[in-house]
């Protein structure tokens, strides 16, 4: 008798809803632990955004409350800012994006869509949450330390970091969990998607989704390592005295430095991008993911271009670990190894272009439906296309020469991140919402919710180009307020705090419709959406186990509109006819 | 799990043993060339060759390595190449620079 | 409810389930000592000076030899398993423990010796990478050494109840620990004898 016995029998609270090994309630648990952190996160933004827009005036309401050593008389201290920038980047990427976008939709769907009764490894699935919880927490506590949190950015530059307050070693210990925590998902992840497929779901027939899951699982898997040895040198010369990363001769305050010396900070820039360079597809691939099943479901065609998308995909990933150096041009890398990383960085941004062509094309001829997960899956596109875009110049060396530091390469990032990724994650929400409840969200919130992010993040993140060729630096206290080339464009920081605190106004819509939809929301029936991925054919919501006969799989997975057919769609799991 | 018969064991109980022997020698074989006082490019490059045949002893018999599934191969072979991405970038990198 | 494949080898990947999870696992292990590696290269390469044969090697070479047959043992003890000898299986198991046992007292006499002799990893960039290496080596050791103590002791109990399942989890245990050899494999000439 093979496989796992343990849950034929009645389950306690604890082990149903807390300590459970189903993969849909892990990915629930991921889910709002996430969309916690992504508003923590955000609130932390916004704290952010009031120092650059009215440098040294006192923070409104919560200014009094934060106290001597971060906020005397309510205006923040230079080094209460930069905790807040370090802890808002780290909170975003590591607790907020990639667990939601991984840890809740790839837990909670794929092993659905796949026709797997589970995870192949539901024990370690749950010990992967909550070791990312415990991280969490630790990260969070950093705010308690003397000294405050990490504030050497969130990538965490030695010497700096190394000689920073204790806040810093939190923040290496806290990476520790969060790691540990991936590196167990993701190897869950790959081997549940080779190895659980049901019958006739051959790899060319998987949904766009589980191919995005399956390459991010394999950027974790390889990729989060080196940061992880990174972490623990960076740890051995806060506490044991190393020098690793600390060159010889440092002066700190007017005092030579007693270590050993004989350490090089570009070794840990090696390192941390080794990682952080995957990172940022691993947080864009399962959002492209995402899109993908909502155009294809809401043009009611199948995807133009799925092989292309695929392979683009395979080759994005491969791609992604040899570009990192693109974040180190102005360390003094001579011109070979130069011309090498910026030629990887150009080669790659063509699977992208051929991922985002495809998911245009997909647009033509279809019988679009404008729900809300639509709307978020359309705006990914253009906003995806102008961070991709803006990302050229950043990756040719001579022109990231003037860029590199600036507003520039933020509101690059945030383009891709920000009204990309996280706007494939809200659709992504309104998209499951009815398989995880079997009730809608409210169209009409879902629509102030979109519009007003949207016209809220173009107004938030474009004026940061013209802010960074202005040659403003980024992680300025003030916003560069002291600077004399930052004047003539110092009154958009107002403009763009107006546009953060009313985009956080817009998310309330949100927040409300998502808990009064859980018991209020309009029921509807099973397969809402129409759709033809096996997710729609459990029960709703899906019991333990999920399927109640097993699957097979006769058919690809967008089969829209096929002329012959009945109906404008027809499921994976439908037979073909005698 | 293939069921494999007590005669097919016993025959890999002496690939084993076998392994085990030239384990101990090769190891025995490294240390004494590391007093030879080679210059550091020899023995670096006899050190790792050594190193590598005792790994692969390991990895392909003890590990089963030589006889397992393209799937296992498939990953690996990904790992190996960007293990070397990250030996020899950075070190590239630390080379050729702007003086 | 059943996971499929945690058993029977999948027909078209011919793996089970484990088996693919722990050379995965492998993969990033691999990665994560390759980036040590890496930085003992960076760090050497830019070095002033570097000390040569600073460390016991006798003494290394022991545990290097120990290391090794306990690999040897390692593997008997899944092949007794599928040669059904239980009882062979506990001896070889046994003996695979008490050698990490004898692996880790070296190495404390190893860092003890060290510590007396004011070699701190403070002291400089070598003593700095190799205490590192090989301790998170040693922490690999120890973490082996609990697995295959639960496999030894309580977790055998398995053998009676489901035994093609119990030999599968020694192989996936063993691959692990041939893999913490492996790494010492490299990490004793790159450490002590170069």
């Amino acid at each position: 008798m093979e496989g796992n016995h343990s849950h034929d029998h009645q389950l306690g609270f604890w082990r149903k809803y807390v300590f459970s090994q189903d993969h849909k309630v892990i990915g629930i648990q991921y889910g709002f632990t996430s969309l916690l952190f992504l508003l923590f996160g955000f609130t932390l933004m916004m704290v952010m955004r009031w120092q650059l827009a009215y440098p040294g005036q006192p923070i409104p309401f919560i200014g009094q409350w934060l106290g001597q050593d971060r906020a005397p008389e309510g205006i923040m201290l230079p080094e209460f800012y930069n905790q807040l920038g370090a802890m808002h980047g780290t909170i975003m990427v590591f607790l907020g994006i990639v667990p939601l976008a991984v840890g809740a939709f790839g837990n909670y769907v794929m092993p659905l869509q796949i026709g797997a009764p589970d995870m192949a490894f539901p024990k370690l699935n749950m010990m992967s949450y909550w070791v990312y919880f415990m991280g969490g927490v630790t990260m969070l506590s950093s705010f308690l330390m003397p000294g405050g949190a990490a504030n050497s950015g969130w990538t965490s530059y030695p010497p700096l970091s190394d000689i920073a307050t204790v806040g810093q070693t939190v923040w290496l210990i806290g990476m520790v969990f969060l790691i540990t925590s991936s590196l167990l998902g993701s190897i869950n992840f790959i081997v549940t998607i080779i190895q659980l497929r049901a019958k006739g779901l051959t790899f060319m027939r998987l949904p766009f989704f589980v191919w995005a899951q399956f390459v991010t699982s394999f950027l974790l898997l390889l990729a989060f390592p080196p940061l992880e040895a990174a972490g623990v040198l960076q740890l051995m010369d806060r506490l044991a005295g190393t020098s690793f990363f600390l060159p010889s001769g440092l002066v700190v305050t007017g005092q030579l430095l007693t270590v050993s010396g004989g350490g090089s900070p570009l070794l840990w820039q090696h390192l941390f991008w080794f990682l952080a360079h995957p990172e940022v597809y691993v947080l864009i691939l399962p959002a492209m993911g995402i899109v993908a099943e909502v155009i294809a479901n809401n043009t009611r065609k199948p995807l133009w271009g799925y092989r292309s998308m695929v392979y683009a995909t395979i080759f994005l990933g491969f791609m992604s670990f040899i570009v990192w150096a693109h974040h180190m041009f102005m360390t003094g890398m001579g011109t070979i190894i130069s011309t090498f990383f910026q030629t990887t960085t150009m080669i790659i941004s063509i699977p992208s272009i051929v991922i985002l062509t495809a998911l245009f094309i997909s647009l033509w001829g279809g019988s679009i439906r404008f729900t809300t997960p639509m709307l978020f899956a359309l705006a990914f596109l253009p906003m995806f296309g102008i961070g991709g875009l803006t990302g050229l110049p950043l990756g040719l060396s001579a022109t990231d020469v003037p860029l590199h530091d600036t507003y520039y390469v933020i509101g690059h990032f945030h383009y891709v991140v920000a009204p990309g990724t996280i706007f494939a994650l809200f659709a992504g929400i309104y998209h499951w919402f009815p398989k995880l409840t079997g009730r809608k969200m409210n169209e009409v919130l879902g629509r102030i919710h979109f519009f007003g992010s949207f016209v809220c993040m173009n107004c938030i993140f474009m004026p940061m180009f013209i802010v960074g060729l202005a040659g403003v630096s980024r992680r300025l206290w003030d916003g560069g307020a002291q600077y004399a080339h930052a004047q003539p464009v110092l009154h958009w920081n107002v403009f763009m705090s107006i546009a953060a605190w009313v985009m956080g106004l817009f998310q309330l819509p949100f927040i409300f419709n998502v808990f009064w939809s859980m018991k209020k929301g309009k029921k509807v029936e099973e397969n809402y959406w129409h759709a033809t991925t096996l997710e729609w054919a459990t029960p709703t919501p899906p019991p333990h186990g999920n399927f109640i006969t097993v699957p097979e799989v006769y058919r690809p997975p967008y089969e829209y509109s096929v002329p012959g057919q009945a109906k404008d769609f027809t499921p994976q799991n439908q037979p073909m006819e005698a | 799990m293939e069921v494999a018969h007590a005669e097919d064991i016993k025959k890999h109980v002496r690939v084993y043993v076998s392994v085990f022997v030239a384990l101990l020698g090769l190891t025995i074989l490294t240390v004494t060339i590391s007093y030879f006082d080679l210059s550091v490019v020899p023995a670096i490059i006899v050190a790792l060759i050594i190193a590598s045949v005792k790994g692969s002893l390991v990895a392909s018999y003890f590990m089963h390595l030589i006889s397992e599934k393209k799937l296992i191969y498939a990953a690996l072979i990904l790992a190996a190449v960007f293990f070397l991405a990250l030996i020899f970038l950075p070190l590239l990198a630390m080379s050729d620079r702007i003086h | 409810m059943e996971i499929p494949y945690t058993v029977k080898a999948r027909p078209d990947t011919g793996v089970i389930n484990a088996k693919l999870g722990i050379w995965l696992f492998l993969a990033s292990e691999v990665m994560l000592f390759g980036a040590l590696f890496s930085s003992y290269i960076l760090l050497r390469v830019g070095a002033v000076e570097w000390p040569h044969h600073a460390l016991d090697i006798p003494l290394a070479t022991v545990n290097t030899a120990v290391l090794i047959t306990s690999s040897i043992t390692m593997v008997m003890s899944w092949a007794s398993l599928m040669m059904k000898d239980f009882r062979k299986y506990r001896i070889y198991m046994g003996s695979t423990i008490l050698l990490g046992f004898v692996f880790l007292t070296i190495k404390y006499f190893e860092y003890t010796h060290h510590f007396h002799a004011g070699e701190l990893p403070s002291k400089s960039t070598f003593f700095a990478i190799y205490f590192t290496m090989t301790g998170l080596h040693g922490l690999h050791v120890i973490g082996g050494m609990i697995v295959n103590t639960y496999f030894w002791g309580p977790g055998s109990k398995m053998w009676k109840t489901d035994p093609e399942r119990f030999t599968n989890r020694i192989e996936v245990a063993g691959l692990y620990w041939h893999f913490v050899d492996l790494v010492w494999i490299f990490l004793f000439p790159v450490l002590y004898l170069l």
